[in-house]
């Protein structure tokens, strides 16, 4: 199938500063993919560059097999900004009739749009009286307007509660299922694990990782933290079975490479009778991100 | 196209009358119209003119101020706006030209115009015309001026865009758009005067003042309304010194001067980054 999204060896600087390091990616058709870095990481000047709103130094791109800005890219890529942004004295019904009215779409589903997003009674209100949620599901609203192929968000999340959330990403479900290729930047990983395809991770302007969580935890092969507690009195004892342990106030931590874990489990089962509990503790989300994206000697 | 352009002047024009800049610009020319129009009602019979070319007379020194101030007003905040907001970078991902927004927000502003100069400069009309039935002689003048104010709204409009445009932020636009309405509106008439009084009938008074008068869309908008009008006597000052540009001239510069500058801000507007 071909990809909604190719990027491949885009490169950009503003007065010197590489913004963006020989980037290559893509995203196809019904595709979940989280981007991923800390701020000034090049995420925001990544999706500027696709929706065409800024033009990058070399590299190709290609947005549903046009030039980003164009008109024929632009009908079909909707894009939600960081901080959905409306003029206050508008109705959310007026600012989503206005972007129908845009794209050309029957103005019709106006209300049904913003009864997706949760909007349907605030809809004859002012956007100025709107709180930073509702503003962020306008934007999301207005981003679904005329089944786009390419949903570009940037932090969608950011301001909405958890239960919005949920239904965020059910939307983003129902969109991908439609064929449309999501690319979306976050910060909160642990939604972004479960909830996606593909991950990729920025650090410094360059495209430090890509694939699904399972593929980044094995490249990235971080050690396994386990937790021992000791029975009364026999701490010192487990010490000296694990002089690597760390002592803590409730008992001993360990590390060991992914390899190592099970030979080092079945020593620790061999001392049964000294060990009260054992936690295994895999390394989480965060210490993966934060592992590669610390790589280049950021 | 035309449909990007008609959602955008709709969406201009809510946003302008929530803002109350319809009823500020209608109350400010109906205001000041009446006011000219009772003020201007006295010496109609030694002029031998009808009572309505007169008040169009008075209508035409007040538009060159208040016309432009209206424009600018109206439109210092088109773009500059949608930066601060960060309103810009989104509308700019729609498929949406950037002149169509430009389009779309002139019509809206040329429209709010529109009603207020009609509600200004009718209701002086019709105090006029219910005073004195022969005031009807005057509508030709009233109509010339009605549509040289649209389009000397439409030249600051322009400005007003491009302005908004270069200084990207509202505040600097509020500031920048004050100061060139004081330079071209008020200040340029007084050192074009100052000149020529220093000239004292040289060769700046006869050749470069005329030019001068032609460049100003204000002067050209005064010139232009007070040569065509029978009661261009009771006028005083630059109209009364440039009496001898020819009428086509002025005409020329009051049609050229709105794509003039309505060119400069699609130009400004598109050096913008989103």
């Amino acid at each position: 199938m071909t990809s909604t999204l190719t990027i491949s060896r885009l490169t950009k600087s503003f007065g010197g500063v590489h913004a963006l390091t020989d980037v290559s990616l893509t995203v196809t058709p019904g595709e979940r993919v989280a981007l991923l870095g800390h701020n000034g990481a090049g995420k925001s000047t990544l999706m500027k560059i696709i929706l065409g709103l800024i033009s990058p130094d070399s590299g190709e791109i290609s947005v549903c097999g046009a030039t980003p800005g164009d008109a024929e890219a632009r009908e079909r890529v909707a894009y939600l900004p960081e901080n959905a942004a409306f003029h206050s004295a508008l109705t959310g019904l007026e600012q989503i009739t206005f972007y129908m009215r845009l794209r050309g779409v029957d103005l019709k589903g106006a209300r049904d749009l913003l009864g997706r997003v949760g909007l349907g009674d605030a809809a004859t209100r002012r956007l100025g009286t709107y709180s930073k949620g509702m503003r962020q599901r306008v934007g999301l609203a207005q981003a679904l307007i005329g089944h786009p192929r390419l949903l570009v968000l940037d932090e969608p999340t950011s301001g909405l509660d958890p239960v919005s959330r949920r239904d965020f990403y059910e939307l983003l479900d129902g969109l991908a299922a439609e064929g449309a290729a999501i690319l979306l930047s976050s910060h909160a990983l642990t939604e972004v694990e479960a909830r996606t395809d593909r991950l990729l991770i920025l650090s410094g302007g360059r495209m430090v990782a890509e694939g699904s969580l399972s593929d980044l935890r094995s490249e990235a092969a971080l050690p396994v933290a386990l937790h021992v507690t000791a029975i009364n009195g026999y701490a010192s004892e487990l010490m000296e079975a694990f002089p690597n342990a760390i002592q803590t106030k409730e008992g001993l931590h360990l590390t060991c490479a992914q390899d190592d874990k099970l030979a080092t489990l079945a020593r620790i089962s061999e001392m049964r009778g000294k060990v009260a509990d054992l936690e295994v503790i895999p390394p989480s989300l965060e210490d993966i991100y934060s592992h590669f994206s610390r790589r280049d000697g950021q | 196209m035309i449909a990007r352009i008609l959602a955008t002047a709709r969406i201009e024009a809510n946003i302008a009358r929530r803002n109350r800049w319809v009823l500020i610009a209608v109350l400010l020319m109906v205001v000041f119209s009446l006011v000219l129009s009772a003020a201007g009602s006295a010496p109609t019979g030694a002029l031998g003119a009808d009572r309505l070319s007169v008040v169009v007379a008075s209508l035409t020194s007040l538009s060159v101020y208040l016309v432009p101030l209206v424009a600018l007003l109206m439109s210092f905040d088109a773009i500059a706006g949608e930066v601060e907001r960060g309103t810009l970078p989104l509308l700019l991902t729609y498929p949406v030209a950037r002149w169509e927004v430009l389009a779309g927000k002139l019509l809206a502003h040329v429209a709010i115009l529109i009603v207020a100069l009609v509600a200004g400069y009718g209701s002086a009309a019709l105090i006029a015309i219910l005073n004195d039935a022969e005031a009807v002689a005057g509508l030709g003048a009233l109509w010339r001026l009605t549509w040289t104010s649209v389009l000397l709204g439409a030249t600051f409009l322009g400005i007003g865009y491009a302005v908004s445009a270069l200084s990207r932020r509202a505040s600097g636009a509020a500031g920048l758009a004050i100061g060139v309405w004081l330079g071209l509106v008020v200040l340029y008439d007084l050192g074009l005067l100052a000149a020529v009084v220093a000239d004292d009938g040289g060769f700046f008074t006869t050749q470069v003042f005329p030019a001068a008068l032609l460049a100003n869309p204000a002067d050209a908008f005064r010139l232009f309304n007070l040569s065509a009008a029978e009661a261009s006597a009771a006028a005083s000052g630059v109209a009364g010194a440039a009496g001898a540009i020819p009428q086509w001239q002025s005409l020329g510069s009051v049609v050229i001067w709105p794509f003039l500058a309505l060119a400069l801000a699609a130009l400004t507007f598109r050096k913008v980054d989103a």
